[in-house]
């Protein structure tokens, strides 16, 4: 396929920064060598929606003359990354996908991303996704979609689709990334990168667009597993400016990342390899579970019984939550506001109109719906309900287990266009994703092996609560053994 | 569960929602609202009567080796706020001091 050369690996970090901090190469350098890639390859993806060439240049420079000077530097020195749209980053415009937002522009940065500019990144500009992180496509963005490296009639994934693409095709080092169903780790698997769904609490959500705030998180994307995990070690951490960041301290995940597999418990179950399941991605998968075994790790079968009950929990929760979350777009604020308002009231509903997407608005009725008089008890509660007994079975699997494994999408990348039409068949590209996001365990993707036409195939492996570095160990031995 | 949703209860839920749909998007909506709630029915098969309802995972993680997880409460102290000039910036209308909006009261 003639697409071929959008593909390409982005170097280790700790390569770059060793170049940065030797004088082989600059900080400025390497920007400006990703503002070329950018220029030549942005067109056919559709990647950045908005780039920061002052703000990364000036970054750069502040990173160079530091090297210069032999200053100790920070561990993501002169990296040049990029970030999902649905965080802000003063001085630059924030869309999250979204005609409503178009043109406004944040005041304030993301904990997130001010985390990465003072460990010494080069924030390369913001990155497009599904309008308010809902999709599985990114079709659902209101600034076209993006397209997938590997074959550019097909879908990056979603919601988090640019992110995945970025590291994909190297116009970004690392990026990040949010996740409520799967926005991250189903796009790390369709694109073959590594994307990290933290535990809810490990990273701080303060300037994130909020979609389901009992699900929403903030993580990595990389190119392989130790990057992904030296982005989180940096990002991860209590927020005085989010009350639901959790104060546990932080591990080492880059270096825990190193230790070996000999002797885990790794669980595979059953209920993710049933009907639905692409037999090529199964071949890939259970070829990645030999090698796990081949490395050492006891493979162990069990059972999630709930797990068919995880996608109808998800639907009604998340769009529950996003039904509130999203009133806050008014035309009052900031934002999209109708001309044609004649009084408060329709200035409130033409500006929403306008303003919101087709799925955007579709999950703004069903949540509106299960959350109303007469089907609340119905809807949200039994959603609620299930939600627990969810995450009570993933709390006691992991009592027998160190890992969970599993194929993180049921299928390689689909076709532009080919779910489109069909919003259910499209919720169930995120039928192996959302039980974790229900449960706020952790989990990493990483490439296992591709399909006969050459598409990406993604392992997940899920860790306990605050389990990343088990799970970033585990995706490690994946990694090492598609080397060979 | 699985209730039909009819025309009118889109526009019910909409007008709750303070959305305006077009005509051509309330049948449509109609159509996927309804395909959704008939699928998430399948949860009335699971017995959930004595399953306390459960908002957020906090609850679920070990409060002692989590200490302060979202319950936390911060120093009561004075922080800097966003510039209000700045913030102002962003508003569709603004007198420079508030956001202005049509008339709420209309006589």
């Amino acid at each position: 396929m003639s697409t071929e050369t959008l593909v390409e690996k982005p170097a280790k970090i700790s390569s770059l920064r060793e170049g940065v901090a030797s004088g082989a190469t600059t900080a400025t350098e390497l920007a400006q060598h990703y503002y070329a890639r950018i220029e030549a390859h942005n067109p056919a993806l559709n990647v950045y929606l908005a780039l920061s060439q002052e703000q990364a240049l000036e970054q750069a420079g502040a990173v160079d003359l530091a090297a210069a000077k032999g200053d100790p530097l920070g561990p993501l020195a002169g990296i040049p990354v990029g970030v999902k749209d649905v965080l802000t980053m003063q001085g630059v415009a924030a869309t999250a996908g979204s005609r409503i937002l178009e043109g406004y522009e944040p005041p304030y940065d993301a904990t997130s991303v001010a985390r990465l500019k003072a460990a010494g990144a080069v924030i390369l500009g913001k990155i497009n996704c599904d309008e308010f992180a809902m999709g599985s496509s990114n079709e659902n963005s209101a600034y076209g979609p993006v397209r997938n490296p590997h074959d550019l009639e097909r879908v990056p994934g979603g919601s988090s689709g640019g992110s995945a693409a970025a590291v994909a095709a190297n116009l970004a080092v690392a990026t990040l990334g949010t996740d409520t169903g799967g926005s991250i780790r189903q796009p790390a698997s369709f694109c073959g990168v590594v994307g990290v769904l933290p535990t809810y609490g490990r990273v701080s959500r303060f300037g994130l667009i909020a979609f389901a705030s009992s699900l929403d998180r903030v993580g990595p994307f990389a190119g392989n597993v130790r990057d992904a995990a030296t982005l989180l070690e940096v990002i991860s951490g209590a927020d005085e400016r989010d009350a639901t960041s959790s104060r546990r301290p932080v591990p080492a995940f880059a270096a825990e990342s190193d230790k070996g597999v000999r002797g885990l418990h790794i669980g595979i179950p059953e209920e993710y390899f049933g009907a639905g399941l692409d037999p090529e991605v199964r071949e890939a998968i259970e070829d990645g579970i030999a090698a796990l075994e081949t490395a050492g790790c006891i493979i162990k079968r069990i059972s999630l019984k709930h797990t068919r009950y995880a996608i109808p929990t998800y639907y009604l929760v998340a769009t529950a939550e996003a039904s509130a979350n999203l009133a806050r777009f008014d035309g009052v604020r900031y934002g999209h506001r109708s001309a044609q308002a004649t009084n408060l009231s329709s200035m409130y509903k033409l500006s929403r109109e306008e303003g919101f997407g087709a799925e955007v608005k579709r999950r703004i009725l069903l949540g509106t719906y299960a959350l109303s008089a007469g089907y609340y008890d119905a809807y949200y509660k039994k959603a609620q309900q299930v939600r627990r007994l969810l995450a009570e079975e993933f709390v006691g699997a992991f009592a027998g287990v160190d890992a969970i494994v599993t194929p993180t999408a049921p299928t390689a990348a689909f076709k532009l266009g080919e779910k489109t039409d069909d919003p259910l068949a499209m919720y169930l590209a995120d039928i192996y994703t959302v039980t974790a996001s229900l449960a706020g365990i952790c989990g990493v993707t990483v490439p296992c092996g591709t399909t006969k036409a050459g598409l990406p195939v993604g392992m997940q492996v899920l860790g306990p609560h605050f389990g990343e570095a088990m799970a970033f160990r585990v995706a490690r031995a994946v990694e090492r053994a598609q080397m060979y | 569960m699985s209730a039909v949703v009819t025309i009118e209860e889109v526009e019910r839920v909409a007008e709750l929602a303070n959305l305006e749909l077009a005509a051509d998007e309330k049948p449509r909506m109609q159509r996927d609202l309804n395909a959704i709630l008939e699928y998430v029915a399948q949860l009335g098969e699971l017995d959930t009567s004595d399953v306390e309802p459960m908002a957020q995972v906090s609850d679920l993680l070990n409060a002692g080796a989590d200490a302060g997880h979202g319950e936390a409460l911060r120093p009561d102290a004075l922080w800097p706020s966003l510039d209000r000039a700045r913030v102002m910036e962003e508003a569709p209308e603004t007198d420079g001091a508030f956001f202005k909006t049509p008339k709420v009261i209309e006589r």
